[in-house]
């Protein structure tokens, strides 16, 4: 069984490894990242926003639906383990103090 | 020095006076430089996230250099609470408003109808209002993990 799960995750492995030979190089400005909505970003945002950092107005601005759900999973996952986790204080304590 | 000798013989054990002035000292800045951080997002590398995180942090240090009670003498578990979920209120409230206002979701230059700052001020002025948000959201919710976690649910004893 331990033999059949190495296998599975190298042939995974290799079949990631062989996909990543197929994206474009490091930084290259004519890969299709950088030609379609880059491109707007760098040259627009100021005007648009006001905003001289660009990447605050990608995430407040551009992506704020991503931005507004990641503050929400983080506010769940507190929430989560707050409730879970916190309990009262039991009653042969409360008598004590 | 009688002074300094009779603080000493209270602390118990695990606790230095050294490291407890140290960060009495040190809480102010770090909070100050957390809302530096979350208000100069505009300008420089920072935002909410950040900010709120070196926010938390700075109750986090208290907990662990004094403890646990004492760093919730400064924020009680209830006000946490409170501005975690205002927190999370702001961001979604702000992107509910601009619907509200005709605009579409999360575009605030719809807010310009509430309040005439132009399309986009109202762009900038909405990033800000939200990154006010997420560091109350992130503030808040650092802090109750280590509390909840570091006291073993009861938030009586802390680390």
């Amino acid at each position: 069984m331990k033999a059949l799960a190495l296998l599975t995750t190298l042939i995974t492995g290799a079949i990631l490894l062989y996909g990543t030979m197929d994206f474009p190089a490091f930084g290259d400005p004519q890969s299709p990242a950088a030609i379609h909505l880059s491109a707007y970003f760098i040259e627009e945002a100021v005007h648009e926003t006001h905003v001289p950092n660009l990447v605050t107005a990608v995430l407040g601005d551009y992506r704020g639906y991503d931005t507004m759900f990641e503050t929400v999973v983080i506010y769940c996952a507190g929430l989560a383990v707050v409730s879970v986790l916190r309990k009262k204080r039991s009653k042969t304590q409360e008598n004590k103090s | 020095m009688k002074l300094l000798q009779e603080r000493t013989a209270k602390l118990r054990v695990g606790e230095s006076l050294i490291i407890q002035t140290a960060v009495r000292i040190m809480v102010p800045f770090i909070q100050l430089f957390g809302l530096y951080v979350i208000v100069h997002g505009h300008y420089s590398p920072g935002g909410g996230f950040q900010g709120g995180v070196v926010l938390g942090a700075s109750f986090v240090l208290l907990a662990l250099a004094f403890d646990q009670k004492f760093s919730m003498k400064y924020m009680s578990e209830k006000a946490n609470g409170v501005l975690g979920n205002v927190g999370a209120l702001i961001y979604t409230g702000t992107a509910a408003l601009c619907a509200i206002f005709g605009g579409l979701f999360l575009d605030y230059s719809a807010l310009d109808k509430l309040i005439p700052l132009g399309p986009v001020g109202w762009r900038s002025f909405g990033i800000f209002i939200v990154e006010v948000g997420v560091g109350l959201a992130v503030m808040s919710i650092m802090a109750a993990l280590f509390w909840v976690l570091g006291s073993n649910g009861d938030m009586e004893e802390g680390l």
